[in-house]
């Protein structure tokens, strides 16, 4: 084992272990944001898995997008995410960031979020239950850990 | 550098920050710790709802109305559905009505739980944030055990509601009610007498009964001034003329009274669930709807958690709406805020912030300020239109 190799582990062992989440509301109807701030509290409780919501995003690492991307949220949207350091994860919460939802086709709407950034993982909902958030997390954690593992899976299912 | 002149430090916050989960961006003049000038630029949650509403047919708009604001998405819908339905001509069964009315005094109970949370947050007490967000899941079971889902729970039906009350759902709410009005007792002991919020709350932020009246404040917001503005006692809609409402008030005006009012509030609520859950009216739960409405317009209002809610409607004939126009309360009280924080100090602003209770995708509208310096010449809708072109080019 190279000691590239266990730098690198060692990262990814601490990155796995606490991911600091960003949030981000694109223009959302509140509903998937109050979904996403119930997870942080006692009965779901993501800290468990070391995620912290942080208010800036030069310390995070996981931005977590709702809603479908306004006109006026577009810049910032792009401004957001280029202040968070690599690597980066985007999650997409909501039928809105995933497709633009019941607010396709408003003038003011561009669509949705993988529109304007790369999303690593969408979760589906109006809104999305607290657990299937924690689940698209767990989920995302489990794909750092072990990348190869994860796109066999996927790959097969 | 010539230190007399007096510096002009500007502060600017958002749209993406820590202390609201919604985008909407703050500049604050400040003069060391004190502010001096306050402004508010909005619009990064609009979406452009009220123009969409008129390309989708009446029961389409009732799911797109109702996802203008996840939080209080369910007095949207009442008031459209009322609206609607007056232009139609229809009368929904009594039962209906009062489900109606059980959903939204559920929903204010979660919206106020919410904001205790939100609020304790931004005083920086986060253990009351996670207690009241705690408590606040029993209302969310109630609701989901309901209608089968936590937000957006789209209760409504143009003529009636989906959902039937049975015993076990009964029983399932009043063993709720009575957790939730044990815990909200702690709640009113705490942020009456816990010492370290009160130095947030008590005497920050007042608002007169004047100042009030003319900003044109509404719900808590107003009510804890003294003004007595209601729109269920004063233009009882649903099922509210048979299920009278006490109004809470209370005339510090200052941030504790909008605490002490919004959890007064949720007795009152209680109470009202409780009564509409012994006199609930037998029957049908939907009158039938036509599918096309005559021309006519009408106006219909109804109580949200964060005060009136306004909608106008007017229909041309055909399945669509001709034009659906939406005021919210927001948009209503956050005048209230530029004018509070200026002369405050800038650590109290997130808490004058977070006082009205503000939800900025409820408040997203097209809105043109005019500062002191613009040209107040009205713009016809052709140079309307280029000027969105040419924004939109750059």
């Amino acid at each position: 084992m190279t000691w590239q190799h266990v730098v690198d582990d060692i990262r990814t062992w601490a990155r796995v272990n606490s991911p600091w989440v960003v949030h981000f509301n694109t223009g959302s109807c509140n509903g998937c944001d109050i979904e996403i701030l119930a997870i942080l509290t006692p009965r779901y409780d993501a800290e468990r898995f070391g995620v912290k919501l942080e208010g800036s995003p030069r310390h995070a690492d996981v931005l977590i997008c709702t809603g479908p991307v306004t006109r006026q949220a577009r810049d910032r949207l792009l401004r957001v995410y280029e202040q968070m350091p690599e690597p980066k994860f985007v999650i997409a919460v909501g039928s809105c960031a995933i497709s633009g939802g019941v607010f396709q086709g408003c003038y003011n709407v561009i669509g949705h979020i993988d529109e304007v950034i790369p999303v690593d993982v969408y979760i589906p909902g109006c809104p999305p239950r607290p657990e299937a958030i924690l689940d698209g997390v767990v989920k995302l954690l489990g794909h750092l850990k072990n990348p190869v593992l994860e796109e066999t899976i996927q790959e097969a299912g | 550098m010539d230190t007399t002149v007096p510096q002009r430090f500007v502060v600017p916050i958002g749209p993406q920050h820590p202390a609201l989960k919604e985008p909407g961006h703050f500049e604050f003049t400040v003069d060391g710790e004190q502010v001096t000038g306050a402004s508010v630029r909005l619009g990064y949650a609009h979406r452009g709802i009220e123009k969409a509403t008129e390309g989708r047919n009446w029961v389409q708009n009732l799911y797109l109305l109702e996802r203008i604001c996840g939080i209080c998405s369910h007095v949207h819908a009442t008031a459209y559905c009322l609206g609607v339905e007056k232009l139609a001509g229809v009368t929904p069964p009594p039962r209906a009505q009062a489900i109606r009315v059980l959903v939204a005094e559920l929903e204010r109970i979660h919206s106020h739980l919410l904001w205790l949370g939100v609020a304790a947050h931004e005083a920086g007490f986060d253990t009351l944030f996670m207690y009241s967000w705690r408590d606040r899941e029993t209302v969310m079971d109630i609701l989901e055990a309901l209608t089968g889902n936590r937000v957006n729970y789209s209760a409504n039906l143009l003529g009636g509601v989906k959902f039937d009350l049975t015993s076990e759902l009964t029983d399932k709410i009043y063993k709720g009610l009575e957790l939730l009005e044990e815990r909200t007792y702690q709640y009113v002991d705490v942020v009456t007498s816990d010492a370290t919020l009160l130095q947030r709350t008590r005497g920050v932020g007042v608002t007169t009964r004047e100042q009030a009246e003319q900003l044109g404040l509404v719900g808590p917001t107003a009510r804890a001034s003294g003004v007595e503005r209601d729109i269920r006692v004063e233009a009882p809609y649903a099922a509210y003329p048979d299920f009278p409402v006490k109004v809470v008030t209370a005339t510090a005006g200052d941030l504790e009274a909008r605490f002490v009012v919004r959890l007064q509030e949720l007795f009152e609520a209680y109470r009202l669930i409780r009564a509409v859950l012994e006199k609930l009216p037998p029957g049908e739960l939907q009158a039938r709807m036509p599918r096309k409405i005559k021309p006519a317009e009408t106006v219909s209002r109804v109580e949200a958690p964060r005060g009136e809610l306004f909608y106008f409607i007017k229909s041309n004939g055909t399945d669509q709406p001709e034009r659906i126009k939406v005021r919210t309360p927001t948009l209503c009280n956050l005048a209230s805020v530029c004018v509070l924080a200026v002369g405050s100090q800038l650590a109290d602003v997130p808490m004058i912030l977070a006082g009205v209770d503000p939800c900025f995708s409820c408040n997203d509208r097209m809105v043109t300020v005019y500062s002191g310096d613009t040209d107040h010449t009205q713009w016809t809708w052709k140079q309307l239109r280029q000027y969105g072109i040419d924004y939109y080019r750059r």
